[in-house]
């Protein structure tokens, strides 16, 4: 039985501009903005944030990749994956880098996020934009743009898909023993 | 370590492998004692994870947390300052601790047995010993009897397995997919660990691999082995057939002790029939890769002018070298901590 | 007072005597009295053998007792209970000992040590050359009188051509055969193992069976010209078996024995073990001279065997510690502990219809005698005929049974076979007219 979405392409847009507006008044202007998109579906996030910052700003703004596998614990929400790939980043020394995720869970990969960051050079300042935070953290990590807050219990399964990486878009929860079902 | 000749690079450069997300669960092995039984998808993993770590190691500072509190211990008992120094810089940019034990400065030469030792190291607290012995077969002894990860660093006359990766992630980023092309290996196969395992890994990808070599350096039984058992090659005697149309070559070393082991009567006719040289090489296909596993004979199995070709592509060779060996690290130890299976049918 | 034993009821099996029937088997004294269906006989301890096959003790031309000397690999105590275990009652204990058996003194000492300490029947294999350096000839007619059935360098072929030749002429005036381990020492310089696809698998060096080959083919070209007789220890090749096949026609005074993983184990034992799997093991008990060969060989040593080529088994038992073979493969002691294997590894033959089990018996005993004309020492050996000494095995050639080298009677663990299950069991061994070995029979 599909689920009913809790964000639907519209609401995911929307949120999209909103934290792009958000972004730029926080920051006064677009000057020394980084974007860097956390593996997999920050990246496309970081991209759709900027671009839509390039349309009212009328500035081009660089977007990196940053993949964190070498930097997670064994909690880290993401589980033990092998597959570790390239990070591609733009110079961050002195940079304000908005670091930018799907959905804000324990706090563990941002953490992760976090070292590595510091380790590719010392940002100015470092800002987190999620699209969903679903609570539960472990650690006082705080997004400081949120798209969505969406309360879950520990078992559901938040799912975000993006068009660039899943051929769809929707933001849905799947309760307890159905996300078992479904995975 | 190989060295390469330098190719103009074409505008249009293979891309690097990592286009598609390999297979993860791919490595499911704790040791790492050979190619002989490695899968496609394996090999895809591997060199996908190398080029992830060939980024790490571009950064200004190359170093990350992955292998923090882990313990790697690398127990040689022959020399090689090369090998030991690449494994070492592995697990130090993946943070872990790296020991070196030197089998002659230890209780080895004491008359402690490799199982003996293996399990004090363990006991010490290794979680991955890096074995590098004269004695072909020593890293499965080892890993019979170890808790430990076992990576063999070069075993008698039997095995390599990172040189051979480290040559294949090379080759990968000059000429692209090696299914199909044509690789040949010329010199002392039956003493090159390092050429046993390239024949596996590279007949594993699908090249068309021919051994070239004197009827006495040619293993015995490679030629006409029964399916299954030896990679399957062409063993072609005279190098000026074997060369034509080579997508590359790999010159292997021609040592002094095979001339006096009666294997080659000597540098001069040896010389004269297999070293590789700018005429032969014209025979091979344009933009031939030439590959050597170091150090090399300048006027034996290669000519001073290729040779000297070669060298420029050092520094490149050792971060693929590096790179290699800290994919393998990390695959190695994620598969312990998952506690990872071993293949089935093994007794590892 | 008589001691009387009857063995009753069990299919009496005498290759000797061509006889194959069901029958009872009377001992007196430590000698065979009488071998018939139904015997009447009072007073007599009974060993039900029903269901059991009676077959005179088994005879081994090739055992490495390793004492004195090297008793922490074997003594003679525990090398002929070792034998009794295996249906073994009568083992020739070749001279490889330190010090070698290359004089009076030490022969006697083996025999002295047998009598007292010994399961089964020890003869002695004096060496061809002093302390077997393969220099000058040992002083053969001393150890012919002290009780020598052959002489041998065993563990060392004998390299030099003349000194063999020498060694043939000389011995045949004691009218003993001089048994050499053939092989060319330069061709089988370093190897560990047969060389083949096998060898080059493991990155080992190998020895080419043209090795073994030339020294056979040596040694028969310096029987026929003496017209001296030469046995050819455990051979494993095709060619050397086709080499022996030729010269026997020829009249050549030649014999050969194989050993039981000749005729069974190839080199893949070597790579993957005797259970067989994928990974490679690098099985140092299976590192044995001369070395597991290929399926081929196999083959042609049974071929050799069933068409009487090769004239007996013979299993080259050759104990070691257990940190001899527990290392690197290059540094392994080379041998297989064999002798209570043998039997159980060669019904194999049987079971695969190469052989039938009168034959397999035959080249266990009487062939194995008749190698060596070991009747010429002790009358009546390897038979069961009335008057032989009561050497006497019992078997349950169907009997399922797990290779466990932590039960060997034997100090030597170093057998490939562990974990492997065998069909065919030695039930029972009589040696001296004493139960030397008995594993499971009801004694009523």
């Amino acid at each position: 039985m599909p689920e009913a979405n809790i964000m639907s392409p519209a609401d995911i847009r929307r949120a999209i501009v909103r934290i792009a507006h958000e972004i730029v008044e926080h920051n006064r202007g677009t000057q020394d903005l980084v974007f860097v998109g956390m593996r997999t579906r920050g990246v496309p996030l970081a991209q759709r944030i900027a671009a839509a910052i390039t349309e009212f700003e009328h500035e081009q703004l660089p977007v990196g990749t940053l993949d964190v596998g070498l930097y997670r614990d064994d909690l880290t929400e993401r589980g033990s994956s092998v597959n570790i790939q390239p990070s591609d980043l733009p110079d961050v020394a002195g940079k304000r880098v908005v670091l930018c995720d799907d959905v804000l869970y324990t706090g563990r990969t941002v953490r992760a996020a976090l070292d590595a960051l510091i380790d590719f050079g010392r940002p100015e300042r470092i800002q987190l934009a999620v699209l969903v935070d679903r609570g539960h953290r472990e650690l006082p990590i705080r997004a400081d743009f949120v798209g969505k807050n969406i309360p879950t219990s520990r078992g559901d399964d938040v799912q975000v898909r993006l068009g660039e990486t899943d051929g769809e878009e929707y933001v849905r929860v799947a309760a307890g023993e159905e996300a078992e079902a479904l995975r | 370590m190989t060295i390469r000749a330098p190719q103009p690079r074409p505008t249009d450069a293979p891309a690097p492998l990592t286009t598609s997300d390999a297979d993860e669960s791919a490595w499911q092995r704790r040791h790492l004692l050979d190619l002989d039984d490695v899968s496609v998808d394996e090999l895809d993993l591997v060199l996908q994870t190398a080029d992830t770590m060939k980024e790490v190691l571009s950064r200004e500072v190359p170093r990350v947390p992955a292998l923090r509190g882990t313990t790697i211990m690398t127990l040689f008992y022959e020399n090689s300052t090369r090998t030991r120094a690449s494994f070492e810089l592995a697990g130090k940019v993946l943070g872990a601790d790296v020991i070196n034990v030197s089998a002659s400065a230890s209780s080895v030469s004491k008359g402690e047995s490799l199982i003996d030792t293996v399990k004090t190291l363990q006991a010490v607290g290794a979680d991955v010993i890096v074995l590098r012995h004269n004695r072909s077969g020593a890293p499965y002894l080892a890993a019979r009897h170890a808790r430990c990860s076992i990576i063999n660093a070069g075993d008698g006359l039997h095995a390599h397995p990172t040189q051979a990766l480290l040559d294949l992630l090379t080759i990968r980023s000059r000429i692209g997919d090696v299914r199909g092309k044509r690789v040949v290996i010329v010199g002392d196969v039956l003493h090159s660990r390092v050429a046993r395992s390239n024949l596996w890994s590279l007949t594993a990808l699908g090249a068309d691999v021919t051994v070239c070599a004197p009827r006495t350096l040619v293993p015995v039984g490679l030629e006409h082995a029964p399916e299954g058992t030896l990679p399957p090659v062409r063993v072609e005697i005279d190098l000026d057939r074997a060369i034509v149309g080579a997508d590359v070559v790999m010159a292997l070393r021609m040592q002094h002790e095979r001339m006096q082991g009666g294997f080659v009567p000597g540098v001069r006719e040896y010389s004269r029939l297999y070293q590789i040289n700018a005429a032969r090489l014209a025979r091979a296909k344009p933009g031939a890769l030439v590959l050597h596993p170091g150090p090399m004979n300048e006027g034996v199995e290669i000519s001073h002018e290729v040779a000297h070709g070669l060298q420029s592509h050092v520094e490149e060779q050792v971060t693929n070298g590096v790179a290699v060996r800290m994919a393998v690290l990390w695959l190695i130890t994620r598969t312990l901590s998952r506690g990872g299976r071993l293949p089935a049918g093994s007794a590892l | 007072m008589t001691d009387r034993l009857i063995i009753r009821n069990g299919r009496v099996i005498d290759p000797a005597a061509h006889h194959d029937r069901v029958a009872d088997v009377l001992v007196e004294d430590g000698r065979i009295v009488s071998v018939a269906p139904d015997l009447n006989v009072e007073g007599a301890r009974e060993m039900d053998a029903r269901g059991l096959v009676v077959a005179p003790g088994f005879v081994d031309l090739h055992t490495h007792l390793r004492d004195p000397g090297l008793e922490y690999k074997e003594d003679i105590a525990s090398g002929t209970r070792a034998a009794a275990r295996g249906g073994f009652t009568t083992v020739c204990a070749m001279p490889n000992t330190v010090p070698a058996m290359d004089s009076r003194s030490i022969v006697e000492y083996v025999l002295r040590e047998a009598a007292a300490r010994g399961s089964v029947r020890v003869l002695p294999i004096g060496a061809v050359s002093k302390e077997r350096a393969g220099r000058e000839l040992a002083e053969l007619g001393d150890l012919a009188a002290a009780g020598c059935v052959a002489f041998s360098d065993d563990g060392a072929p004998v390299h030099d051509a003349m000194l063999m030749r020498r060694a043939l002429e000389y011995a045949s005036t004691f009218d003993l055969p001089i048994i050499d381990h053939c092989e060319d020492e330069s061709l089988a310089h370093d190897a560990v193992m047969h060389e083949g696809w096998v060898s080059t698998r493991l990155g080992l060096r190998g020895a080419p069976s043209a090795g073994e080959e030339a020294a056979v083919m040596r040694d028969i070209a310096l029987a026929e010209a003496t017209g001296a007789h030469v046995h050819i220890a455990h051979i494993s090749t095709r060619g050397a078996v086709a080499a022996v096949r030729a010269a026997k026609a020829r009249g050549v005074r030649v014999t050969a024995e194989v050993t039981p993983h000749h005729l069974t184990l190839t080199d893949e034992v070597v790579a993957y073990g005797a259970l067989g799997g994928e990974g490679l093991v690098y099985e140092t008990n299976a590192k044995v001279n001369p070395p597991l060969r290929s399926q081929d060989d196999v083959d042609a040593c049974v071929v050799g065997l069933v068409d009487g080529t090769i004239d007996c088994i013979a299993t080259d038992h050759a104990p070691h510690a257990i940190t001899e073979k527990l290392c690197e493969f290059d540094e392994a002691a080379f041998g297989i502990s064999g002798l209570e294997t043998a039997f159980g590894l060669c019904m194999r033959l049987v079971h695969g219809g190469a052989l039938p089990l009168p034959a397999l018996i035959e080249r266990m005993t009487a062939g194995a005698v008749r190698a060596l004309r070991l009747d010429r020492h002790v009358a009546g050996i390897g038979t069961l005929a009335a008057g032989a000494p009561a050497e006497i095995v019992l078997l349950d050639p169907t009997a399922d049974w797990l290779v466990d080298p932590e039960r060997f009677a034997s100090k030597g663990k170093n057998t490939p076979l562990a974990g492997v299950t065998l069909r065919g069991a030695v039930v029972a061994t009589i040696s001296g007219g004493r139960t030397a070995h008995e594993h499971e029979v009801a004694v009523v």
